[in-house]
Order: structure tokens, then sequence, then C-alpha cells
């Protein structure tokens, strides 16, 4: 199977196909209770809480705890903080809760803003009740809180659309490069297996159920940056065993062999990479944690679809394409010779 | 030939042990002083890091009485000189690593590291800080922004025999000195309708209500009141900045903790050290010798990265460190490339120097395009102007950049030295594979 790349790259697209199955399968389990993706109150809007508790906590009491001081439809998220005292509680705006989202869409947008000063009082309310409680509990003074962070879901979102934005602008860029300096059919391969390694990172996030914020758009871009690098590699391999091509050589052939020839290079480049990505999640805290572990898998992911999918299928593709042509001018010159 | 390549291999390995030593640890010749990558001139650690505080405001149109009538979306032209004020007002404070972002419907979010006092933060920047003197009857007698010369706080007493306080003294531009003249002359006339006095009047309200005896032609004045040394060094520093183009009204003031903890900065600094030391023993398992001068070339790539990081004050914050992170794995790539295709050459039974040289040769369309796909990104990034991003963007743009340089002339240098050195064992440039049936040419 290893010998024959092109033949089997039906079989080496499961693999991917499978994460990303088993990813989407997560995301609307998870959008039955609470949401396709662990959205950060960044995204959505809401509070963001870091408070030391002065000794060792149990997650669950402190979960129950805030679910007391909250109305029934909110979702606070209770993580330990970097250090065993501390707890991160993040409450989303309840503006994001599904019956006062309902609400603030059906009316007008004149009443939009009276609409957001009284989201902000319920949530002033509930962030007040949560420290409360947790006073009365732990024993902890104002002195205790770490942070109280409240981001409106506007600004959030506003980030989001425009890294996306400018991505996708990235990445069409890129796409003109390739097809100048390769071939549209590159461009195009190189683009697809892009894709397929984002959906498997997000993937990631799906599964593991990590909080999604703004570090996964870092996350993101340099995976997009890394894949293409190998991608590449292996397309300058093919470009230039092209010219020299043997005329007993067939396309899927020569691009197997390109793919092995530039194999030492695309492993010792990913474990070099990896080396450092691995001891930052060994080392990091857990937000560095949460940041690392989607890269470690884009990586791998990123060399797997250069190697197995990208050219394989390009070769293919081409091969298609100079047959048909060939058939193209083969009846050509039939209906030539029948006049 | 021989003794020259290896004095000059050696001068090479000292010189890159003394650039990342002055990178990472400073240096102090003379009158130059540098406090290393981490040191005070170094880095600028981003919130996150190092937490603080992040004020948003928004934009809002007020009417005569200061009362809010809507939310508004400055224009571009006022949004710069907003962020030129703000600048100017936190310089002032001593915070200069604050960044300052807007959004499209007139927010403006501030985020400065390692400020603790978010209210303060709020009051200095937010507050409009229109100064007028005013004379009994309202009218506008001079207009901060376009009459006073500077301003600046002084502690002491004004007149002789009075306490010492704290004011701000104004210094006049020279025919607001003759305006200012001509008023305080007006206002001393009209003693017996009790109107005898100049208001001073920041933002609708009456800072200080002097009364005036007699006309005052001086190039300056000072402006007393109810004033805190803080206050008066407040009022100050906004008029010397200018009042703010829009009003401003708070929409949020939070203070934050090291999102990623206190001691993330430290930490990904060991992960990299040890990662660093994992891929230079890896690249000599590899590639042997040419393994040894891809070590070299990546200290030096390290070393020129934490200098340029240091001078220029680059702000670090994770998305920078996961750009570091990158391309210190994208730095051994292009010798990845280079010496994979040295090998090839060899088992096609090249002699080294020929192997080496057609090696090269081979490598750099592979290494350009790719390393360009990557500077193109980069490039569309730091035009979003995402905060968060750009980081990001400048230091894996400039780290492929500096890494295609290393690979690419410095390699390229030092394996030219090897050569030099005229080394006849093929082992010590491309280990002999262990499979059995393979066509290996190694003698």
């Amino acid at each position: 199977m290893l010998k024959n790349l092109t033949k089997n790259r039906w079989k080496f697209a499961i693999i991917p196909a499978l994460i990303i199955v088993v990813g989407a399968i997560f995301g609307f389990i998870h959008k039955s209770n609470e949401g396709f993706f662990n959205f950060d109150v960044e995204f959505i809007g809401g509070t963001r809480m870091e408070i030391d508790l002065k000794q060792e906590f149990s997650n669950d009491e402190v979960a129950q705890l805030v679910q007391e001081s909250t109305p029934e439809n909110v979702n606070a998220v209770v993580q330990k903080g970097n250090n065993d005292t501390t707890v991160i509680i993040k409450v989303p705006s309840l503006g994001n809760a599904p019956a006062a989202a309902e609400n603030t869409a059906a009316e007008g947008t004149e009443d939009a803003a009276s609409e957001t000063s009284q989201i902000r009082t319920v949530d002033d309310e509930m962030r007040t009740n949560i420290i409360n409680a947790l006073k009365e509990k732990y024993q902890i003074t104002d002195d205790n809180i770490i942070s109280v962070n409240s981001a409106s879901a506007s600004f959030g979102k506003e980030v989001q659309t425009k890294a996306i934005l400018f991505t996708l602008i990235a990445i069409a860029c890129i796409l003109i490069y390739i097809a100048i300096r390769f071939e549209w059919r590159s461009a195009v391969m190189a683009v697809i297996a892009l894709a397929i390694n984002v959906l498997i990172m997000a993937s990631v996030y799906t599964i593991t159920y990590i909080p999604l914020n703004t570090t996964f758009i870092a996350a993101m871009l340099t995976v997009i940056g890394y894949s293409i690098n190998n991608t590449i590699v292996i397309f300058d391999r093919i470009r230039e065993n092209m010219k020299m091509r043997k005329k007993n050589e067939t396309i899927s052939e020569m691009t197997d062999r390109s793919i092995l020839e530039t194999m030492g290079r695309t492993i010792n480049s990913t474990i070099t990479t990896l080396i450092t990505i691995v001891l930052i999640y060994i080392l990091g805290a857990s937000t560095i944690k949460d940041f690392a572990l989607p890269l470690i898998v884009g990586i791998i992911a990123g060399a797997y679809t250069s190697i197995f999918l990208a050219s394989t299928f390009w070769a293919v593709w081409k091969e298609s394409d100079i047959q048909a042509k060939a058939l193209a001018a083969q009846d050509r010159r039939n209906a030539k010779k029948n006049k | 030939m021989k003794n020259k390549s290896i004095a000059t291999l050696t001068i090479v390995v000292l010189a890159a042990i003394l650039l990342n030593y002055v990178a990472f640890f400073g240096i102090n010749v003379g009158n130059f002083e540098y406090g290393g990558m981490f040191g005070n001139n170094g880095i600028k650690k981003g919130i996150d890091l190092a937490g603080g505080s992040v004020i948003t405001f928004q934009a809002v149109e007020k009417d005569a009485n200061g009362n809010k009538i809507g939310d508004i979306v400055p224009s571009t032209e006022d949004m710069t000189s907003l962020k030129g004020i703000f600048d100017l007002r936190m310089q002032a404070e001593g915070y200069t690593e604050a960044r300052i972002s807007s959004s499209d419907d007139g927010k403006i979010t501030v985020e400065i590291p390692e400020m603790q006092d978010t209210d303060a933060a709020a009051e200095l920047l937010g507050t409009t800080a229109k100064l007028t003197f005013n004379d009994a009857d309202g009218n506008v007698i001079l207009d901060a922004g376009t009459d006073l010369k500077s301003a600046s706080y002084e502690f002491g007493a004004t007149e002789q025999g009075t306490a010492a306080t704290h004011h701000v003294k104004v210094e006049f531009n020279p025919d607001a000195r003759q305006k200012f003249a001509d008023a305080t002359r007006a206002a001393a006339a009209r003693v017996s309708e009790g109107k005898n006095y100049i208001a001073i009047v920041k933002d609708g309200e009456i800072v200080s209500q002097p009364s005036v005896s007699k006309e005052i032609d001086e190039s300056s004045c000072v402006i007393t009141g109810q004033f805190t040394a803080d206050s008066a060094r407040q009022l100050a520093n906004q008029i010397q900045s200018g009042s703010l183009p829009v009003d401003l009204e708070i929409a949020g003031a939070n203070k934050v903790g090291a999102e990623l903890g206190p001691d993330a900065l430290k930490n990904s600094i060991i992960a990299a050290a040890i990662g660093l030391l994992l891929i230079m023993i890896f690249m000599v398992a590899m590639y042997r010798l040419p393994g040894l001068i891809a070590d070299i070339s990546l200290l030096i790539y390290i070393g020129l990265m934490g200098l340029i990081m240091g001078l220029f004050h680059f702000n670090l914050s994770l998305s920078g460190i996961a750009g570091i992170v990158l391309s210190i794995g994208m730095a051994v790539d292009a010798d990845c490339i280079i010496f994979e295709r040295v090998k090839e050459e060899m088992r096609l039974g090249k002699t080294i120097r020929a192997s080496v040289m057609s090696g090269f040769d081979k490598a750099f369309s592979a290494i350009f395009d790719s390393n360009v796909t990557t500077i193109i990104t980069c490039i569309v990034l730091i035009l979003s102007k995402i905060s968060t991003i750009t980081g990001f963007a400048w230091t894996l743009g400039i780290g492929v950049i500096l890494s295609m340089f290393t690979a690419i002339v410095i390699t390229k240098f030092l394996m030219k030295q090897l050569l030099g050195i005229g080394i006849e064992n093929r082992n010590l440039f491309c280990p002999a594979k262990a499979k059995k049936g393979g066509a290996e040419v190694n003698a």
C-alpha cells in the first residue's frame, strides 16, 4: 500500500474522513445540550471570572454553587485555573440564552438599546450572585478576585468574521501564487488539503470540547502555513521529475516516486516542528495546552494530507485530463481521416 | 586551505555564541547598553502574559447639556487623532505598551498591560477634556485647543503668604495673551454686578472660578482649585494632549489577570530551549556532519531572531509564541530539504563536493516557493490589523525570512568551509541505510 500511493489514494482518505465525521457527530451531540463548539465567552459575549479560592476545591462543588446562583437556562463553565486554588468561571451573557435570544431577534432595532441595558443589569446581578456565593462558602474577600472580565458578543463576532475574511484572502493569494508557479490543478489540490486540515482541527475542538477562542485562529493559521509548506515541497519535486520523466513512466508512478523521494524531508521536518510544540504541551499551563493540542493534531494532519492526498489526487486528475486531451486529439485525427 | 577552513568555522561558532549571549543576556559596552530580549528595553509582554486593564469606550453624540443623544461611529480622521491622544495621555503616565483597537460600530478598546487601577485609566482616557475660559455670561474667551501653548503640573504657593497648593500652569499663545488681558479688564470692571470673575470650564463643569480685580497681561496663568496632586497632574496631561474629537462613554472597564498564568512565558522559554536542544541532537543523528552545520546555522538564527524581537520591542503574546515555535520548526526545514538532496546525489555516486553543490542548487526552488507562500500569508494577516493575529504574523514572517537567509547563505558558507577541510569519509555526510537491497553507493 505504501508503494502505490496513488492507487490507494481513496484508502488514505478514509482516516481523515473518519476523524471529520466523528468530529461532526460529537458536534451534534454537544449541540443538543450546549452548542456545536464550546465557544469561549469572548466569542459569544459574557463574563469570565478568575478567583483565588485560597484552598483546593472540587470543580463539581463550585459548578453546583454557580448553578444555584444563576437562572436555570444559563450554562456556566467552571475550570481549574493555573494552580490548584484558582477557579475560572465563564458565564455566557443572558442575551445568548435561547429564550432571551429569540426575544431580541423578534423586537425591532429601536428597542435594542433598552434591551441591551436590560441584559447588562441581569448579567451584573448574576455576577454579583456568583461572587457572593463563593465569598460565603470559601471565606474570601474582594482581594481574592483576580479578574472579572465581561466581553460583548459583537466585538468577538467582529474579530471572528474579520479573521476568517483575511484568512480566506490569504488562501486566495496562495492559490494564485501556486497556480502561477506550478499549475492550477496543484493550487486547487493544495487548498483542498488545507481545508481538510482545518476541518480535522475543528474536529479536535468538538471531540475534546476545549473552549474555542481567538487562540483557535492562531492555531489554524499555524497549521495552514505549515501544511502549505509541506504540500509545496512535494509539488516542487513533482514539477522537477515531470521535466525528466521517462516515456514509459506514468504520471501516477512519477508522483509516487516524488512523494517517496521527499518522504525523508517531510517526516524529519515534521518531527522537528512537533518537538517544540509537544514540549510546550507538556510544560504549559492549561490554556496553553488547549492551544498546543489542536496544533499537534493539525501538524500531523498537515503532513498526512500532503503525503497521501494532495499529490495523489492531483496525479489522477492530471492523468485523466491528459487522457481526455489525447482522446480528443485522436477523435480529431479520425474525423480528418474520414473526410 | 584546511587550516583556514577550520579557523573560519571556529570563528563562526564563537560569533554565534556571542550573538546569542547578547540577544538574551544583553550587552554593556561604553555608551551602549542593552538588557537582552527579556530585559527592560527588550520585548513587551502582551496582556495575556502580564495581565492589566481592558477598557472599552463607545463614541457617543451629546447635546449641549452633555446628555447622550445616541451612539455614533467616528470618522477615520477622528479615530486617528483619538488614538494619538490616547497614546500621549498614556505615555505621560508611563504606560507605553498599550494596544488600541477600534471596531466598526464606534467601539474603541484599549488594553494596557500591567495597569492595575482600571478606573483611573478609564477616567484618564475617557475624559473629553474640552477646556474653555469663559466670562460671567458664559461667552468663551479662550479655548484650550487653540489658545494654550502648554500645560504643566506645579506644586507651591501661587501668591506670597498663601499655603502651597497643587495647581496647573498654562502658557498662552501670543494672541491669546491679548484676548485674556482684554477679558480680565472687562471682568474687573463688572465688580458692581458681582460678575467680576472668569470661569474655567472642563467638559461643562466649572473647575475653578477665580475673581478678577485688575487686568492680567501675562504670558501664563495658573489654574487653582480643589486639586490633589494626581488630579492636577491629570488635568495638565489632558490639556497637554488635547481634547478628544468625539465624546466617549465607558462601555466596559475590566482588570484582567495574566490569562496564560504567571509562569507561561518562563515555561514557554524552557520548552523552547529543551526543544532546541532536541532538534540539534536530532539533526546530527539524521545528517551527521551537515547536521552539525545546520545546528550552527540554527544557533545564529535564534540569536538574530532574539535580537530583532528585543531591539524592535516586539509585543509578545500567545500567538507570537506560536509564530516563533513554528518558525523554529521551519528554520531547520530548509536544511532538511538541502541535506536530503545531498544524500540523494551521493547515492547516485557523485563526489561529496559535487553532491553538496548540486544539493543546494536543486533544493532552492522548493525552499523559495514554500517560504514565499508563507510570507504571502503573513503579509495578508499583518494587513488585517487584528492585534492577536498580527503578532503571530510578524514573528512568523520575520522568522521565515531569517530562516531562508540562514539556510541559503550561512549554511552554504559553512558547508563550503567543511568541504575545505577535505573530509573523505562519506559516512559522515550520508549515513548508509541499514536496509538491505537498497541501491546504496556508499564507499
